[in-house]
C-alpha cells in the first residue's frame, strides 16, 4: 500500500494492547471468496484497513470493485472467508451491535407499514430502551436531520431525499460505534444530494461518531472524508490511502473550488483510471 | 361534495344489482313454472322460510363452522407459509408434495375425511373446510414471505431485530399484501366448501337446508335458500374488503406511490 495517511492510521498492532491507537474498526486481511456452481469468484483479496475513533473515512472505487460485497462483509451481513473484522476490539461475525447500516435504496430499507417515528424507534426497543429514553432519542434524531414534522407520516409520503434522511435519523438514534453507508446518495437528485452530503458532515462533527462511507462518486468522496481510500479493480485490494487535508470547515462552494480541492480530486481520479486499467498495487497479475 | 361522491359510488354499486333483480321481477311475474316461481313468490316465502328457528339451528352453525375452518386455514396457512417461505431446505422438501394436495378438488374430500371424522359432527365440516380454504392461504404466503425485499430483511438484521419482533414486524406485515390474496380467494373457497361438507349424511345446516328444499319440490323454499347463500357471500366479502381497506392501507400508499414516481 502506498501511504499518505495520517500516522498510526495504519497501525496493526492490537487496540486492545495498544492504547495509543483507538480504533473504532479494524479490518484485517479481508478476503471473501463466492463459492457457487463449480466455480469460484474472488471478489475482495486482502483488504487491511482500520478506521480511528470518530473519523470519517471514504472508500471509493471503480464499477463493480466489490465495495458492497465489502461493506456487507464489514457489517456481518455476509460471512468472509479469510482475515477478520474487528470492531471496538471484537470480532465481526454476524451484524454486531455497534454498527448501523444506511443502504444505498432508502426507499426499501425503511418499512413501509411504519410510521416515520416508529421505523426510529424499532431497533430502539429492541435494544430494550425504556420509552422516555427512546423519545428522547428519536426526538433528537428526527430533529437532526430536520423531519421532526414529518413524524407521523409513512415513508413513502416523503420524496426520495426525505427517505434517505429517515434511514439516517434511524442509523443515527442508534447510537452505533460505526455508521456505515453503501453509496448512500446515489438515487437521489444533484441538490438534494449537497444537502445530503453536508449533513452527514454535521453529523459527524456534532455526534462524534465514526462513518464508513463507500461512494463510487470521486467528488463526493474527497468532499466528505479525512481519508478516502481507493479501491483496486476485482479482486479487490486497497490501491492507495489518500489523505484529505482540507480544512475541517467543508462548503459545497468554497471547498469544492479551492486548488487543493481540484489536486486531491485529479489525484483520486487518475487512481481510478488506473484502477479501471486493471494496475494493481503490487503489480500481480488480476485473476 | 364528499356526500355527493360516496351517494354517486353507491349508486354505481346498487346500479346492475336492482337492474338485475327487476328483470328478474318482471320475467318471472306471469310465470306457471313449477321450478321457476315468480320473484314475488320467492319474496314472500322468504321470512316464513327463514325464520329465527331455522336461522338458528341451520344458518348460524354452518357461519360457525365456516368462522373456524377459515381461521384454522389462515393460521396453520400462515404459519406453514411463513416456515416453508424462509426455509429453503423445507421448500425442496415440501413443495412438491404440497403441490399434489393442492391439485385434489377439495370436495373430493368430503367422503374421505367423512370416513374418518364422521357425517353429522362438526369435526368432519370443519376440517374439510379448513383443507379448502388452507392451500390458496398457504401458497401465497410461501410467495410472499419469499417475496420479502432482501433490503429490508439486511435492514432488519444489521439492527438485529431479534426472531420475535422479524416474525412479527418484517416476515408478517411484509407477506400480508400477498396472503390476503390468498385469503381472498379462500373465503369463497370457504362458501363453497361449506355447503358441500352438509350435502352427505343426514345433516343440518344451510347447505343442507337448500337440499332438503330441492329433494322435497320446496321449490320457492329452495330459491330463498340460494339468494341468501348469496347474499351471506356478498356480505363477507364486504367486511373482508373493509378490513383489508384498513390493514393494507401502507400497502395501497406505496403502490400509489411507486406508480407516481
Amino acid at each position: 500500500m502506498t501511504s499518505t495517511q495520517i500516522p498510526g492510521a495504519t497501525d496493526v498492532t492490537d487496540p486492545a494492547t495498544d492504547p495509543a491507537t483507538d480504533l473504532a474498526l479494524d479490518v484485517r486481511g479481508l478476503k471473501k471468496v463466492y463459492d457457487g456452481q463449480g466455480r469460484s469468484v474472488e471478489a475482495v483479496r486482502d483488504l487491511t484497513f482500520s478506521i480511528e475513533r470518530g473519523s470519517l473515512v471514504c472508500i471509493v472505487g471503480p464499477s463493480g470493485a466489490g465495495k458492497t460485497t465489502l461493506l456487507r462483509c464489514i457489517a456481518g451481513l455476509l460471512g468472509i472467508t479469510d482475515g477478520e473484522v474487528v470492531l471496538d476490539g471484537e470480532r465481526v461475525t454476524s451484524p454486531p451491535a455497534g454498527m448501523a447500516v444506511v443502504f444505498q435504496e432508502y426507499g426499501r430499507s425503511l418499512f413501509p407499514w411504519m410510521t416515520v417515528r416508529q421505523n426510529v424507534e424499532l431497533p430502539l426497543k429492541e435494544k430494550g430502551l425504556r420509552r422516555a429514553e427512546r423519545r428522547r432519542l428519536v426526538d433528537e434524531a428526527l430533529a437532526a436531520v430536520g423531519l421532526t414534522d414529518s413524524e407521523d407520516a409513512h415513508p413513502w409520503q416523503l420524496s426520495g431525499g426525505m427517505q434517505q434522511r429517515v434511514a439516517i435519523a434511524r442509523a443515527v438514534a442508534y447510537e452505533p460505534t460505526v455508521l456505515l453507508m453503501d453509496e448512500p446518495f446515489a438515487a437521489v437528485d444533484a441538490q438534494t444530494r449537497a444537502d445530503l452530503e453536508d449533513l452527514v458532515r454535521t453529523l459527524w462533527k456534532r455526534l462524534g461518531v465514526t462513518v464508513l462511507f463507500v461512494t463510487h462518486d470521486i467528488d463526493e468522496a474527497v468532499y466528505l472524508g479525512q481519508r478516502v481510500l481507493v479501491l483496486s479493480n476485482r479482486p479487490t485490494v486497497i490501491l492507495e490511502d489518500v489523505a484529505i487535508d482540507l480544512p475541517d470547515e467543508r462548503d459545497q462552494l468554497e471547498t469544492r473550488s479551492t486548488p487543493r480541492f481540484a489536486e486531491l480530486r485529479h489525484h483520486v481520479y487518475e487512481l481510478i483510471q488506473q484502477a479501471k486499467r486493471g494496475h494493481r498495487p503490487d503489480g500481480e497479475a488480476p485473476a | 361534495m364528499r356526500i355527493r361522491h360516496l351517494l354517486l359510488q353507491l349508486l354505481k354499486a346498487v346500479a346492475l344489482p336492482i337492474v338485475l333483480v327487476t328483470i328478474w321481477w318482471v320475467a318471472s311475474a306471469d310465470s306457471t313454472s313449477f321450478f321457476w316461481p315468480p320473484l314475488s313468490e320467492i319474496v314472500k316465502t322468504f321470512p316464513e322460510t327463514w325464520d329465527w328457528d331455522r336461522i338458528q339451528h341451520d344458518v348460524l352453525p354452518s357461519l360457525a363452522r365456516l368462522a373456524i375452518g377459515y381461521t384454522i386455514a389462515l393460521v396453520v396457512g400462515v404459519a406453514l407459509g411463513s416456515a416453508i417461505g424462509l426455509s429453503r431446505t423445507l421448500r425442496a422438501f415440501l413443495e412438491p408434495t404440497l403441490e399434489f394436495f393442492r391439485a385434489i378438488p377439495p370436495p373430493i374430500l368430503v367422503p374421505v375425511i367423512a370416513v374418518f371424522a364422521g357425517y353429522t359432527g362438526w369435526t368432519g365440516k370443519i376440517i374439510t373446510i379448513a383443507l379448502g380454504c388452507l392451500w390458496p392461504i398457504l401458497l401465497n404466503a410461501v410467495e410472499g414471505v419469499r417475496g420479502l425485499d432482501e433490503v429490508l430483511v439486511d435492514t432488519a438484521r444489521s439492527y438485529r431485530l431479534r426472531r420475535r419482533t422479524r416474525f412479527a414486524q418484517l416476515v408478517l406485515r411484509g407477506s400480508s399484501p400477498q396472503v390476503a390474496v390468498g385469503a381472498r380467494q379462500a373465503l369463497s373457497i370457504g362458501v363453497i366448501v361449506m355447503v358441500i361438507s352438509e350435502l352427505f349424511g343426514a345433516n343440518r345446516g344451510l347447505g343442507a337446508s337448500i337440499v332438503q328444499f330441492q329433494r322435497s319440490f320446496a321449490i320457492p323454499q329452495m330459491w330463498t335458500g340460494i339468494i341468501l347463500l348469496g347474499l351471506i357471500g356478498f356480505a363477507l366479502s364486504v367486511v373482508f374488503r373493509i378490513v383489508e381497506h384498513y390493514s393494507l392501507a401502507w400497502y395501497r400508499g406505496l403502490r400509489q406511490a411507486d406508480r407516481g414516481a
